[in-house]
């Protein structure tokens, strides 16, 4: 009988979509404001959805306490109020929401083993959200 | 086939306890949540159900039904309750998110006919919910 449990988290960053192989006129034209040079900034909201049977010793699927010290430690002290483009995680890649959110899922994958890592939601901004599980279909 | 939600709230009280576990192993696995005077949420709880639009109404249920449901089977039995005293389920099982999930799916699904009961999501708070779709 599997469960699905998600948490929330928020973080706040910086980043500016550009890509150094397009002259300025083709990044101007493919990312629009988002390639001002000195970037901007979003308030991230961060959904990690897990899954699993429930234990029936403790009624969980995991401790959730597990869950957020792996965010924090390696995705929430790492990413809020930075950067997005000098963050070691996404080196050589443009920080989209799409990558950050596959990044971030990546990431989670190798550090969290307490549950079954299922989904990972990145909402950039109220009005757009991505979602990555990892090549799997996401469950609705 | 077309998915109908509908949400409702509910408030209650829970403790997080296992009997078989000595207090000391309680408190360090439940932490706050062992406190035995209780605790409470406003939970949050949507209910999707699916089925094929039907030609005369232009439903997949009607919603007034889903909601008698919800209020006779779930509300009145959660609402303003001590989850662990007051709810049949939760004697012997302890009242967490995941397992009101799983009790709110049992009491519903009998009474569900024309349209399939899809997912149950209990939210325990705005940054903590969990979803149930059924035995797999």
């Amino acid at each position: 009988m599997r469960v699905y449990l998600t948490k929330r988290y928020s973080f706040a960053a910086a980043h500016r979509l550009h890509n150094d192989a397009w002259s300025a006129e083709e990044n101007r034209r493919v990312y629009g404001k988002c390639n001002s040079p000195y970037g901007h900034g979003h308030n991230y909201a961060l959904e990690v959805t897990l899954s699993g049977p429930v234990d029936p010793r403790t009624g969980m699927v995991c401790d959730l306490g597990e869950l957020d010290a792996v965010v924090e430690r390696e995705i929430l002290a790492r990413l809020d109020h930075e950067h997005l483009n000098t963050v070691p995680a996404f080196a050589g890649l443009v920080p989209t929401s799409e990558n950050v959110a596959a990044g971030v899922y990546e990431i989670l994958e190798r550090e969290f083993h307490a549950a079954h890592l299922e989904r990972v939601k990145l909402e950039e901004t109220s009005q757009n959200y991505f979602e990555y599980a990892g090549g799997s279909e996401i469950r609705r | 086939m077309v998915y109908l939600t509908r949400k409702c709230e509910f408030s209650a009280s829970h403790y997080y306890h296992n009997p078989e576990l000595s207090a000391e192993e309680n408190r360090r696995l439940f932490g706050k949540c062992n406190n035995p005077l209780g605790h409470g949420h406003n939970y949050t709880l949507e209910v999707t159900v699916t089925g094929e639009i039907d030609r005369h109404s232009g439903f997949v249920m009607d919603l007034k039904d889903l909601k008698e449901i919800l209020n006779r089977e779930v509300l009145e039995a959660f609402d303003h309750r001590f989850l662990n005293q007051e709810a049949p389920e939760f004697l012997h099982v302890i009242p967490t998110t995941e397992n009101i999930a799983v009790a709110v799916w049992k009491r519903l699904q009998p009474h569900l006919q024309t349209a399939r009961l899809h997912r149950v999501r209990v939210y325990e708070a705005a940054d903590l919910f969990v979803d149930f779709y059924g035995e797999e």
